[in-house]
C-alpha cells in the first residue's frame, strides 16, 4: 500500500508542471482542481490591456500568491487525507481482529479497494484525490460491513457469503443434480444452494410411495425407505456431512456445496448479477440456476369454502406434507383424494394399503373416466382403475366438485351430478403451479402455454442464468417445447444445467423417463410425450400360454391388421373377429409396450410391466423415424422375456 | 383443459412365436462420438468423465479432489500392476473418506480402488438416472435398477 508520503512525492512534480502549464495554457486537460480559477484570471490578465512594469510586478505577485496558495491547499488536503486514510485502515484492521469467523477474503478486498483508491491520485492533481478516494472506500465499507457483525462485544453471527460463483436458487432435485455436476466438472467449485424449505435436498417420489410401505413406525422421523433391491436409504440425497457451512464456503480450499435453508430469494437483479433474500441479504453470483420447482394447485371451490374446510384440506409436495398426512391417516375415518393423476393415484394406493389394517376409508375422485385418464389410453386407464379399486380405494370417476362444506364435523363434497361424498379430510392433488416469482424482478420470460420460465434447448434463460426442473419450459429439439414435472427430468435437466454452467453447450438430448407403481400388479416406465389424446398402438404379450378361443381370434388378428382397417374403429380396440371387447379380459394387459404417435412418429413409449428396456425406448424416440409396422418395433423389446 | 377422448387406440396381442422372427424395424446407427449424448465413464478421447452418473457423488463430495487424483493416477497408469504407483493417492483418499463415515461407508473402501467402482456411491448415487445412459462396463451391477433405483428409487 502506498503511503501518503509516496503519493506526495509522486504528486509534487505533477503539481509543479501543472502550475507552470497553467500559467502558459488554461485549457490543460485533467486539471479539475481549485487552481484553474486561479489560473484563468492570470491568463486573461496576460492578454489584457494592462501594460507597464508596475503592472508586470503586480501580475507576478498575483500569480505567485495563487501558486503558493494552491500548493498550501494541496498539502493540507493531502495531510488530512493521510490522517483519514490511516484512521480508516486501523479501524478496519481492528474490526477484522474482532470478527469471530475467519474471512480470508476480507483483507484482499480491503487491499484491493484501497490500492484502487490510492492509484487514482497519480492521474490527477493534488486536491482531487480526496474525491475519488473516499467514494471507493465508502463503497467498500458497506460491502464489508454488511456481512460483518455490527457490535464488537457480542459474538459475531454466522456470516452469509456475499458472493457465490455458482448460485442455485431452490433446493430440490434439479438443484442438487446441478450442484453435483458443477462440482464434478469444475474442481474446487463453490456452490451455494438457497432454499426456502427447512430441509436439505431430498427426493420426492418416496413421499407418495415407498415411505408409506415402510414397517418402521418412526418412518416420519427417519424418512428412510427400502429400495427395490432391499437396501435401505434416506430420502435425503446426501447426509449433512456432505455439505459445508455457508459461512465457510468462500474460504473453502477445495470449494464445496453449501445449503442456505429457510431463506427465500425475493428479488433478482440480472444486470447487476445479484439476488436479494427475504432477510435483506444480497448475494452476487457469476452463474445462477433457477430451480424453484412449483407449488401444488388447489381447487377454487375449496379455497372459497371457508376456514373449516381449508383446515381439513391438505396439498402434497414436501416432507411436512407427508408427515401431516401420515398423522391424519392415523386419526381420520375417511380421507378423500381429489385428482386422478400420478400423485393422486399413488397416494390413493398407498393409503388404501394402510387402510387394510386400520379400517380407514379411502376415496379418490376425479373428472376423468379412469385413473391416469390423461396419460393412459382408455382401455389401460380402465384396467388401472380396477387395480386401484382392488387396493381398497373407493374410486369415483367423472366427478366434478361443485362445492365443499363443513357440517356435523364432516366435510361434505357436493358433485355436479348430484352425488354427495362425506369425508373427514381432503387431499388435493390437482396439479402443480410452476414457481416463476422471480420472473418480474429478473425480467425473465414466462411461457404462456406450459407455464414456467422459457429457456432455450440448452436450458438458458439469459447468458448466465439457467433454469431446470419443474419450473423450466425448455425446447426439446426432438419433441418440441415442453415442460416436464417428473423426478428423472429434474435429475437430467439439473445435470445438464450444471454441465452448461461449467462451459458445456449441450442441448437437452438424453430423454428423461418416469415411472409409476400402483400396487403390486401395475408397474410401468415411460418416456417422452405420453398424452392420452395422442393416437396409441399397444402391443401386449399374451398373459397365459393357454389357447382360448378368444386367444385364437386375437392371434389371427395379429400382424394382419393394417392401418386403414383400424382407422375406422375409433374407441373399440379389438379386431372385428372378437365378439367381446378386450377390456373385459383384465388379464390381457399384463405386459406390453404402448407407442404414442404424433404425425406417425413415435414420441412417447410406455413399458407396461416390462423392465430394463428403457434404452431401447429412448433410442426409438431419439431416432424420430416413421415406422410402418409398430409390431416390428415392439419386437425389439422382447416383451415375452423377463 | 378438458379431458379429450382418445382419437385412436390400437391394440395388438402377440404370442412368443409372433415375436420370434427378428425385427424388421430399422434403427439409425449411433455415433459413439456424438457430443450431445450422455457419455460413460471414459470419454471418447480417453479422459475420465467425472460427471458420469456411475460415479455417484465420488467426484463431487468433500473427498472429490483426492478421489480424482487417485483415480486419474490409476487410469493413466502404465505399470504392470495397474495403479501400483498410486498408493499414496489412494491412501490420502482413504484418509479423507474416513473423516466422513456416513458419506463413505467403510465397507465400500475396497470398491473405490477398482476402475469399475461406481457402486460405492450406489446408495448416494441412486438418485441419478444413471444406468440407462452409461455404456461403461462398470454399470452392470447398478443398472438393472434403472428407474426403480434411480431416484427414489
Amino acid at each position: 500500500m502506498l503511503t501518503s508520503r509516496a503519493v506526495c512525492r509522486k504528486l509534487a512534480p505533477l503539481i509543479r508542471t501543472s502550475s507552470t502549464v497553467c500559467r502558459q495554457n488554461v485549457r490543460r486537460a485533467g486539471l479539475n482542481n481549485a487552481r484553474i480559477p486561479a489560473c484563468v484570471p492570470a491568463a486573461h490578465m496576460s492578454t489584457g490591456p494592462l501594460g507597464g512594469g508596475g503592472d508586470n510586478l503586480k501580475y507576478a505577485l498575483l500569480v505567485g500568491a495563487a501558486f503558493v496558495g494552491g500548493i498550501t491547499y494541496a498539502v493540507i488536503t493531502l495531510k488530512g487525507d493521510q490522517r483519514r486514510y490511516e484512521t480508516r485502515l486501523s479501524e478496519i484492521s481492528t474490526r477484522r481482529q474482532r470478527s469471530a469467523t475467519p474471512v480470508q477474503t476480507e483483507p484482499p478486498a480491503v487491499e484491493a479497494t484501497t490500492t484502487e483508491a490510492v492509484s487514482e491520485p497519480k492521474l490527477e492533481a493534488a486536491p482531487s484525490p480526496e474525491e475519488p478516494r473516499p467514494p471507493p472506500e465508502v463503497a467498500a465499507a458497506p460491502s464489508e460491513t454488511s456481512p460483518q457483525p455490527p457490535a464488537d462485544s457480542t459474538p459475531a453471527p454466522p456470516q452469509l457469503p456475499s458472493h457465490a460463483p455458482y448460485l442455485l436458487i431452490g433446493g430440490g432435485t434439479a438443484s442438487f443434480a446441478a450442484a453435483r455436476s458443477i462440482r464434478a466438472r469444475d474442481p474446487g467449485a463453490k456452490v451455494l444452494i438457497v432454499t426456502d424449505e427447512p430441509d436439505l435436498p431430498y427426493m420426492r417420489p418416496p413421499l407418495s410411495k415407498e415411505l408409506w410401505f415402510s414397517d418402521d413406525p418412526s418412518v416420519t422421523e427417519t424418512l428412510r425407505f427400502k429400495q427395490w433391491n432391499g437396501k435401505e436409504r434416506s430420502i435425503y440425497f446426501q447426509p449433512p456431512s456432505f455439505y459445508i457451512d455457508p459461512e465457510h464456503l468462500t474460504g473453502a480450499e477445495n470449494g464445496g456445496v453449501a445449503v442456505l435453508v429457510n431463506k427465500k430469494v425475493v428479488h433478482m437483479d440480472v444486470r447487476g448479477n445479484k439476488v436479494k433474500l427475504d432477510d435483506g441479504t444480497e448475494i452476487s453470483y457469476e452463474k445462477c440456476l433457477i430451480a424453484t420447482g412449483g407449488v401444488p394447485r388447489n381447487l377454487q371451490v375449496i379455497e372459497r369454502a371457508g376456514e373449516e374446510v381449508m383446515k381439513r384440506t391438505s396439498l402434497f409436495r414436501k416432507i411436512e406434507d407427508f408427515k401431516s398426512l401420515e398423522n391424519v391417516s392415523r386419526k381420520a375415518e375417511s380421507i378423500t383424494i381429489i385428482g386422478g393423476g400420478f400423485l393422486g393415484s399413488e397416494l390413493a394406493c398407498a393409503l388404501g394399503r394402510k387402510a387394510a389394517e386400520s379400517g380407514l376409508e379411502v376415496v379418490q375422485m376425479f373428472p376423468e373416466k379412469g385413473n391416469m385418464g390423461k396419460v393412459l389410453p382408455e382401455y389401460l386407464s380402465n384396467w388401472t382403475t380396477e387395480k386401484v379399486k382392488k387396493e381398497g380405494v373407493k374410486v369415483i370417476t367423472e366427478a366434478l366438485v361443485k362445492s365443499v362444506s363443513y357440517r356435523d364435523d364432516k366435510l361434505e363434497i357436493q358433485l355436479k351430478d348430484g352425488r354427495l361424498v362425506k369425508t373427514d379430510h381432503i387431499v388435493a392433488a390437482v396439479g402443480l403451479e410452476p414457481n416463476v416469482d422471480l420472473a418480474k424482478s429478473a425480467g425473465l420470460e414466462v411461457d404462456s402455454d406450459f407455464g414456467g420460465y422459457r429457456v432455450n434447448a440448452e436450458l438458458q434463460a439469459r447468458s448466465n442464468i439457467w433454469v431446470a426442473g419443474d419450473a423450466a419450459c425448455f425446447y426439446d429439439i426432438r419433441l418440441g417445447r415442453r415442460r416436464v414435472e417428473h423426478h428423472d427430468h429434474a435429475v437430467v435437466s439439473g445435470r445438464l444445467a450444471g454441465e452448461n454452467m461449467t462451459g458445456a453447450s449441450k442441448p437437452y438430448w438424453h430423454q428423461s423417463m418416469f415411472w409409476s407403481d400402483l400396487g403390486p400388479d401395475v408397474g410401468y416406465e415411460a418416456i417422452g410425450i405420453v398424452d392420452s389424446s395422442l393416437p396409441t398402438v399397444g402391443v401386449f404379450a399374451k398373459a397365459t400360454a393357454k389357447d382360448t378361443p378368444k386367444a385364437a381370434t386375437e392371434k389371427s388378428g395379429t400382424g394382419i391388421r393394417s392401418e386403414s382397417e383400424t382407422e375406422d374403429t375409433a374407441a373399440s380396440p379389438v379386431a372385428s373377429a372378437a365378439p367381446a371387447p378386450a377390456v373385459e379380459n383384465k388379464d390381457e394387459y399384463g405386459k406390453g409396450v404402448i407407442f404414442y404417435l404424433r404425425d406417425k412418429v413415435v414420441v412417447g413409449i410406455i413399458l407396461w410391466n416390462v423392465f430394463n428396456r428403457m434404452p431401447i425406448a429412448r433410442k426409438i424416440i431419439k431416432d424420430g423415424e416413421e415406422h410402418a409396422d409398430l409390431n416390428e418395433v415392439a419386437k425389439l423389446f422382447n416383451i415375452h422375456e423377463d | 383443459m378438458g379431458y379429450c377422448e382418445a382419437e385412436d387406440d390400437r391394440i395388438i396381442f402377440v404370442t412368443k412365436e409372433d415375436h420370434e422372427a427378428p425385427s424388421k424395424a430399422e434403427l439409425i446407427a449411433d455415433d459413439p462420438n456424438d457430443p450431445y449424448e450422455e457419455q460413460g465413464l471414459i470419454l471418447p478421447n480417453g479422459d475420465i468423465n467425472w460427471n458420469c452418473p456411475c460415479l455417484g457423488g465420488m467426484a463431487s463430495g468433500p473427498c472429490g479432489s483426492q478421489f480424482k487424483e487417485a483415480f486419474s493416477c490409476f487410469h493413466y497408469s502404465k505399470e504392470e500392476v495397474k495403479g501400483s504407483e498410486c498408493i499414496d493417492h489412494f491412501s490420502s483418499m482413504q484418509e479423507c473418506m474416513q473423516k466422513y463415515p456416513d458419506l463413505y461407508p467403510q465397507e465400500e473402501e475396497n470398491a473405490s480402488q477398482t476402475e469399475s467402482s461406481s457402486v460405492p456411491g450406489s446408495d448416494n448415487s441412486a438418485m441419478l438416472s444413471e444406468n440407462d445412459s452409461s455404456p461403461s462396463a462398470a454399470l452392470d451391477s447398478v443398472s438393472p435398477t434403472d428407474n426403480q433405483t434411480l431416484s427414489s428409487s
